[in-house]
C-alpha cells in the first residue's frame, strides 16, 4: 500500500479535546477502510501564515499512513464536509519517516547542529527592491 | 551579474542543500525554507542562493505547500 501524510488545519475556536477527536474519527474511516496510521501528531494551537476564512489561528494535525488510496479519498471527502477543518492537504511519500516532524523537532540541539552545517550566501541586499 | 560588487565572481559557491550533511527539503521544515525566502514572501532565485538547479525545484515544491497550509506567507509587507 502507497504511504500518505495528511495535514489538516482546524477552526481556532474548536478544543484541544475535540480537535483529539476529529483527528480520531478521520483515523477510524482509514482503519475501516484497510488501512493503517504510522504517525499522528499534534502541532497544537499555531498562527497561521495568512487569515483563512477569518481565523488567524489553527490547530494543526499531521497523520501519516499506509493505506489504499479509496480511504484517503473518503477521507479527503469527510474533511471537505466538515466545518470545523479549514484546510489539509495530503501528500504521497516515498518512504515512512521516522522521528517527529521538523516542526516540533525545531528545538533540537541535533536541529541547529544542521542549520549551522550549512549557510547560505550572507544578506544580499532586498531582491526585492532591486528588481522593482 | 559580472561587474557585481560581491565576491561571488571570483569563485562560484557551491550548493548549500546538495552536500552529504545538508538536511532533506521538507515542507514542514519552516525554518529551513525561510531561509531561501525574502523578507515579503518570494522565493529566492537560485542564482543568488546558489541552489543546483534540481535542489531549487524542490525547494520550490516545498514552499508552495508550506504556502497552502498556512505556515509560510504567499507575500507579506
Amino acid at each position: 500500500m502507497p504511504f500518505y501524510e495528511c495535514v489538516f488545519i482546524v477552526r481556532q475556536d474548536v478544543s484541544a479535546a475535540d480537535v483529539d477527536k476529529t483527528a480520531d474519527k478521520l483515523s477510524e474511516i482509514i482503519t475501516s477502510n484497510g488501512g493503517k496510521i504510522t504517525k499522528r501528531e499534534n502541532w497544537g494551537l499555531r498562527n497561521l501564515a495568512y487569515k483563512i476564512q477569518k481565523n488567524r489561528k489553527g490547530h494543526y494535525v499531521l497523520l501519516e499512513m499506509d493505506t489504499p488510496y479509496e480511504a484517503v479519498k473518503e477521507m479527503e471527502r469527510q474533511m471537505g464536509i466538515s466545518e470545523d477543518i479549514l484546510r489539509f492537504m495530503t501528500v504521497k511519500l516515498d518512504n515512512l519517516s521516522e522521528g517527529p516532524s521538523a516542526i516540533l523537532a525545531k528545538n533540537k540541539d541535533t536541529y541547529e547542529e544542521q542549520a549551522e552545517a550549512f549557510e547560505i550566501e550572507e544578506e544580499v541586499p532586498s531582491i526585492d527592491e532591486q528588481e522593482v | 551579474m559580472v561587474g557585481n560588487q560581491h565576491s561571488f565572481a571570483s569563485h562560484r559557491k557551491s550548493c548549500p542543500l546538495s552536500s552529504k550533511k545538508a538536511p532533506a527539503i521538507d515542507y514542514k521544515d519552516i525554518k529551513l525554507l525561510s531561509r531561501f525566502i525574502s523578507e515579503h514572501g518570494k522565493i529566492i532565485p537560485s542564482r543568488i542562493t546558489a541552489v543546483s538547479a534540481k535542489k531549487q525545484r524542490e525547494l520550490a515544491q516545498a514552499i508552495k505547500r508550506a504556502r497552502y497550509i498556512a505556515l509560510l506567507p504567499y507575500a507579506e509587507d
